[in-house]
């Protein structure tokens, strides 16, 4: 019998095609790195301006029209408060959080605002099935409780760990985190409530570009006062909110061991090829049980004909 | 095209006040204010009695106002451009640090914004900045209440005055984020 192809043909062809079609997309992935949205906001904390007395936290509160706190916002022992051995942390109560730092050799305390961080590539968002999470131009990481499915897997990748669930609703379950006041102000043009609330003015709202030039002026024109690194210039690809520290940042609670790039970037080439599997394979494989199947059939037939 | 006499009467008024200040002379504590009140920013907090007198016993000019009085050894990143800048016609902190700060007239609007003073703060950030270090130095009052009592506004942002203040309460009933 004639064959226009021979199975072994068959298999070389196919693999050649599908190393090349892999290849060829993985390739592309490296040149689609996002750099962040042109105009988009940001923030710059400056540590050495803030004095602790979290007017923010109760800013925050009130433009997010989040529950009334434990204890009143002037209230100063939650400083000393230990959850399981770590500080405060932001929970479906509260969006921000200010943190005491003490730093041997210095005569006074750091203080540390956390919230979210509104990544450039936030991987609460590449990692969210329902995108649920969307990076607006103004530079927010927005969340839809509408479509989330709440599998919280967004929490599990946030480098900062700054999603909270809301636990305490069993009608409303939801992930509960600093929308950089999106709807009330950001798309308005003003800067958010936590800012405008800083007496100290350790909060600077800006474009993000400025905020870099401005950090870096500030550590020129002031020698010695602070580390010469912006956090939040480079870690985790880059994020909206960024901090100056006059102390080592690993000593003020910093994860200084945050990628310099998206979290993004350790699975983008596998999940390149995703799409590519899920088309080719099935054709491929297929492909091959025919093959198989062909060999038994005409057996069979031969089989047949000895009979008859 | 007419001209208003009154107008006309109030811009001889603003030039004649212009001259009168003797340029080339610097400033000095004499020629400020005995006491004033610091209240642009007053609401949640009281408005600050500040006793301009005994202030300047404690602080030279240029301290506080740079080198508009016309004292001139400063900030180097001042000097850089105002070593030998005279005194100026505005001496007051409200009238360059704006009240509103990083609104779309400070940030977005820029285009054609003043190349060197781009990291100035607004007015809050500016005294804050100013007196919170010296305050602390010297022992004077350096918490919030020390300077300006909180008006009601202000209790009830800090949630000082809510008897509910015992626990955190989970929002109830409505669902403020949902859409």
């Amino acid at each position: 019998m004639n064959q226009l192809i021979d199975r072994r043909g068959f298999l070389r062809g196919s693999l050649a095609a599908s190393t090349a079609a892999t290849t060829s997309l993985a390739k592309n992935t490296e040149a689609a790195s996002f750099e962040g949205y042109p105009n988009a906001m940001g923030v710059l904390v400056d540590l050495s301006r803030c004095v602790g007395c979290r007017s923010c936290e109760a800013a925050c509160n009130k433009e997010q029209r989040l529950p009334a706190p434990e204890k009143p916002f002037t209230d100063f022992s939650v400083f000393d408060e230990l959850h399981h051995g770590q500080k405060r942390r932001t929970d479906e109560t509260r969006y921000t959080v200010v943190n005491r730092y003490e730093i041997p050799g210095r005569k006074h305390p750091l203080f540390r605002k956390i919230q979210c961080n509104h990544c450039q590539e936030p991987a609460c968002l590449t990692s969210c099935f329902v995108n649920a999470y969307t990076k607006t131009p103004e530079g927010a990481v927005i969340y839809n409780a509408d479509v989330c499915v709440g599998c919280r897997t967004c929490m599990v990748a946030c480098p900062f760990y700054i999603p909270a669930f809301r636990y305490s609703s069993a009608f409303h379950p939801r992930i509960m985190k600093c929308i950089f006041c999106y709807d009330t102000r950001l798309t308005k043009g003003l800067p958010p409530a936590c800012v405008e609330a800083c007496p100290q003015e350790a909060l600077t709202f800006g474009r993000r570009s400025d905020l870099v030039t401005m950090g870096k002026q500030r550590i020129r024109e002031n020698p010695g006062a602070y580390v010469d690194h912006i956090y939040g210039e480079h870690e985790a690809g880059g994020t909206a909110w960024m901090y100056l520290s006059p102390a080592p940042f690993e000593q003020v609670g910093f994860d200084t061991s945050v990628p310099k790039e998206p979290i993004l970037n350790y699975v983008k080439d596998f999940l390149s090829i995703v799409p590519m599997v899920l088309t080719i394979w099935p054709a491929l494989f297929a492909g091959f049980h025919l093959l198989a199947a062909r060999k038994d059939k005409r057996a069979q037939l031969n089989k047949n004909e000895e009979e008859v | 095209m007419t001209i208003n006499p009154k107008a006309m009467l109030a811009a001889a008024v603003v030039l004649l006040a212009g001259t009168l200040a003797s340029p080339g002379q610097a400033m000095d504590q004499l020629d400020a204010p005995e006491t004033m009140t610091i209240g642009a920013l007053a609401n949640l907090y009281r408005p600050v009695p500040f006793s301009h007198v005994r202030h300047t016993k404690l602080a030279r000019c240029k301290d506080c106002h740079h080198h508009t009085t016309g004292q001139q050894d400063m900030d180097p990143n001042c000097s850089r451009c105002h070593a030998y800048s005279p005194e100026a016609s505005i001496v007051a902190c409200k009238d360059c640090h704006t009240q509103k700060q990083f609104y779309p007239e400070q940030v977005t609007a820029g285009d054609h914004r003043n190349l060197y003073h781009i990291d100035k703060p607004g007015l809050k950030g500016a005294y804050h900045l100013n007196c919170v270090p010296c305050h602390a130095k010297k022992n004077a009052p350096s918490d919030c209440e020390g300077c300006h009592a909180l008006t009601d506004a202000g209790k009830q942002f800090f949630h000082l005055n809510s008897q509910a203040a015992g626990k955190a309460q989970p929002a109830k009933g409505r669902d403020n984020h949902a859409r």
